[in-house]
């Protein structure tokens, strides 16, 4: 399946591309978010927009879809794609609840991770070893872990107290980090509600008060896939899976081998997100709990053109945009609509100097319709916000699909030995 | 025996080998499940292949026209090498759709339902075209876009909905405004059993008539399942594959359009929230089930609505939740398709042993590459990508 078309980017671009994600710039890019949401709360007095509660709902929410999304950029990296993410996924919640409530949470953690990981290990064993297509195992896999989970939740948990044949009975806490020194006055400086300081306040705050030590664990995979996947020879001999197995396999790499591990992990990361929906962003397992978490985490490593930095950026955004719709949601969501407006108008003009005139064209209608909607609405239906994260994702791709480049010979089948 | 009649046999029988195969596999592994999760393996597998009651049976027959309709959406798609997940939103929003045409009854009689169809029919291809027109414009994944589509008709469908629905009487529900009588579309009775035959099944057959007629007996077929095969050679013969990549979605769109109407019409009556969701997925697997082809569609939608009839009283009569089913139906979709790539690996080397006897003592019949186009037969690679 090819997720993108890649067009002939002029070379100029092509090494414009290739630029490091350092610091200061991953600081200055939060610091003009914070701004552009400072204004928007002044000028639209949508206090919700900014505030530390929605920054750090907005985490808790971004890290599940962050973590599927690793999922798929591990297996994506090595060649497989994989929509069995949300079955992988589904897995991992039953798993966190099941040895989370037997066990203990941090059993719990393993549970979710070793059930992926299991899920994982069925989609390489279809997909790698029996040259299965890789979607087709994806959905049989969905289906098989969605009827799996309710078959063995009604199992586990029907007789116990506070659970029920579709939940599981409260999981323990895992512990949570707070800096009370720093916490309190932050919050007192956000209350002020100060012009972009108080925006700063909070997002600090959000930081240092309640932070599960599950999403600091998730951050730091990130920082680690990073690394093993870019810097060291075992993360290139997996990627060039991905890009030429045939070249890999002659130069004596175990192609089987490094897309079974891979799709192993992934399948282990995507169960770790569903882990952290049922002991993090809440404290039980409940049917149905994942709620499409995992192709909007595909979606999300698409949105971030298959780099982690990217995946994070674009699991942030749905974070955001599924956070912010229930933090007093027509009226932040409304908000928003002042800021795509005059971001896809940003757009059209920067598209229009492309010589992109049809895209312009398309992006000035939909940011016109947007700004007309904001002037002429004072709030946006509740189903409407819950649209956001989808339309969000269908317009980053209908705007940006040909400024990414998936790994060359993903989704395709490989047997060893057809390489010459 | 002679030759040709041998090669014949061997390969029906490679062909019967593997949906067999796979129904075993479903079989070992269910019971395999049940045994480690401690239910009574005996007691399930007695009631699912116990025989149906002519009720039940009436039932199987009824969710098999709805899921052979998502299938045969899906199988459109798989023809052309698209995957439509999206069967699923495009149902919701044309079976609404379809319910509020017919429920305002603009027109008398059976041309309300006509309307009513022909509306689910553009409304499903409308909104499969959006995946369409993202696909060939900007080069956006179907399979992505039809995912997003299904969360968004959620959503919309939820808000229409609230907007313009009657509240139900008698309880919290909301609904669209009921179907008059005279668009409703009758049954077939069976004597003496008070459940009927949908009379949309007559649709679910003429779809399946026309999707093997058209696949197989005009030239647009011909060209879908040409540049379904190989788009380099589609190209080549001044196929546009764009525009095939287009009427195909549209094609797909519209069947998926038709997929809750047998229930609306036959049975519902009205478009509310409890209607039946998920028919989208299933068609998914049925149509792998059935490797696109009209009639084994036909067996995977009957097999499918045959394992969920079956396994509802398992609650009650031997205390098993029946969502073990579930697990049955997929690992079948996954043991399927393994078992094709295994019976087609069987099948190349049954082939390379033939060429290489031919050819006598000294040919080397390993050159053949294992995986060349002339190794796999065409039909095996449909879905392949």
């Amino acid at each position: 399946v090819s997720a993108v078309t890649e067009t002939a980017a002029p070379a100029a671009e092509r090494v414009g591309r290739g630029r490091r994600i350092t610091l200061p710039i991953i600081l200055l890019g939060i610091a003009v978010l914070l701004l552009v949401l400072s204004l928007l709360r002044v000028i639209t007095g949508a206090d919700d927009v900014a505030s530390s509660g929605t920054i750090s709902a907005s985490i808790a929410a971004a890290i599940p879809i962050g973590l599927a999304g690793l999922g798929g950029l591990w297996a994506e990296r090595a060649g497989v794609v994989n929509i069995g993410l949300e079955g992988m996924m589904i897995l991992g919640t039953f798993g966190a609840g099941y040895f989370g409530y037997f066990y203990d949470p941090w059993v719990g953690v393993i549970g979710a991770v070793v059930l992926g990981a299991v899920g994982g290990l069925i989609h390489a064993v279809a997909t790698i070893s029996f040259g299965v297509d890789h979607i087709v195992s994806g959905v049989a896999i969905n289906i098989i872990a969605l009827g799996a989970v309710q078959y063995l939740a009604a199992l586990a948990f029907a007789g116990e107290p506070g659970g029920g044949t579709s939940q599981s009975p409260t999981i323990g806490d895992l512990p949570r980090l707070t800096i009370g020194f720093l916490s309190d006055p932050l919050g007192d400086l956000e209350g002020q509600n100060w012009f972009f300081v108080s925006d700063v306040a909070a997002f600090l705050r959000a930081l240092v008060s309640g932070l599960s030590s599950l999403t600091l664990i998730a951050l730091a995979l990130f920082v680690l896939t990073w690394y093993v996947l870019w810097r060291t020879a075992f993360g290139l001999r997996l990627r060039s899976c991905g890009e030429n197995p045939g070249a890999a396999e002659s130069l004596g790499v175990n192609v089987y081998l490094y897309k079974f591990i891979a799709v192993t992990i992934s399948g282990g990361l995507a169960g770790l997100g569903g882990g952290f929906l049922a002991m993090v962003a809440s404290s039980t397992y409940r049917d149905g709990q994942t709620g499409g978490r995992g192709y909007i985490g595909l979606a999300s490593m698409i949105f971030g053109n298959w780099r982690p930095g990217g995946l994070l950026t674009g699991s942030f955004l749905f974070g955001y945009t599924d956070t912010v719709r229930l933090r007093s949601g027509g009226e932040s969501v409304h908000a928003l609509l002042l800021l795509v407006a005059v971001l896809l108008i940003a757009l059209a003009v920067w598209q229009w100097r492309n010589g992109q005139r049809t895209l312009a064209a398309v992006s000035v209608g939909i940011g016109v319709a947007a700004g007309i909607w904001f002037l002429l609405s004072d709030t946006v239906p509740g189903d409407f916000t819950s649209m956001t994260p989808y339309v969000a994702t269908l317009l980053v791709l209908a705007m940006f699909s040909q400024r990414l480049r998936m790994p060359a010979a993903n989704g395709l089948r490989y047997r060893r030995g057809s390489a010459g | 025996m002679s030759e040709t009649v041998r090669a014949r046999l061997v390969n029906l029988g490679l062909m019967l080998l593997a949906p067999v195969l796979a129904l075993l596999v479903a079989y070992g592994v269910t019971t395999l499940i049940l045994v480690l999760a401690g239910d009574p393996a005996g007691a399930v597998w007695a009631q699912i292949l116990s025989w149906p009651e002519q009720r039940n049976l009436i039932n199987i027959v009824n969710s098999a026209s709805v899921y052979y309709l998502s299938g045969l959406a899906v199988a459109i798609g798989f023809r052309m090498n698209l995957f439509n997940i999206g069967v699923d939103g495009q149902y919701r929003i044309a079976a609404f759709v379809a319910a509020v045409i017919a429920g305002e009854a603009w027109l008398p009689g059976y041309l309300n339902t006509a309307l009513a169809v022909v509306a689910a029919m553009l409304v499903g291809a409308a909104w499969a075209g959006i995946a369409g027109l993202l696909r060939v414009t900007r080069g956006v994944s179907e399979v992505i876009s039809t995912i997003m589509l299904n969360a968004i008709s959620t959503a919309l469908v939820a808000y229409l909905l609230r907007k313009w629905a009657l509240r139900v009487e008698g309880s919290n529900d909301i609904g669209t405004k009921p179907i008059p009588e005279g668009s409703r579309v009758p049954g077939f009775t069976i004597d003496g059993v008070v459940t009927e035959i949908y009379g949309f099944v007559v649709l679910a057959v003429i779809m399946g008539i026309l999707y093997s007629v058209i696949i197989n007996r005009t030239r647009f077929g011909f060209d879908l399942r040409a540049t379904g095969h190989s788009e380099t050679a589609a190209v080549a013969s001044g196929v546009s594959v764009k525009k095939m990549i287009m009427i195909s979605m549209l094609l797909s769109g519209a069947v998926a359009g038709l997929v809750g109407l047998p229930i609306l019409f036959g049975d519902a009556y009205s478009y509310g929230a409890t209607f039946q969701s998920g028919l989208g997925f299933a068609g998914i697997a049925i149509a792998l089930l059935g490797r696109n082809n009209a009639i084994g569609i036909v067996l995977g939608a009957l097999l499918f609505a045959f394992l969920d009839e079956q396994s509802n009283p398992l609650q009650i009569v031997v205390d098993v939740s029946p969502q073990i089913v579930e697990i049955t139906q997929g690992v079948i979709v996954l043991a399927v398709v393994i078992a094709y790539e295994v019976v087609a690996r069987i099948r190349t080397r049954l082939e390379q042993r033939h060429a290489g006897r031919d050819r006598g003592p000294g040919s080397d019949a390993d050159e053949t590459p294992p995986d060349g186009p002339s190794g796999t037969p065409g039909r095996d690679r449909e879905v392949s990508v």
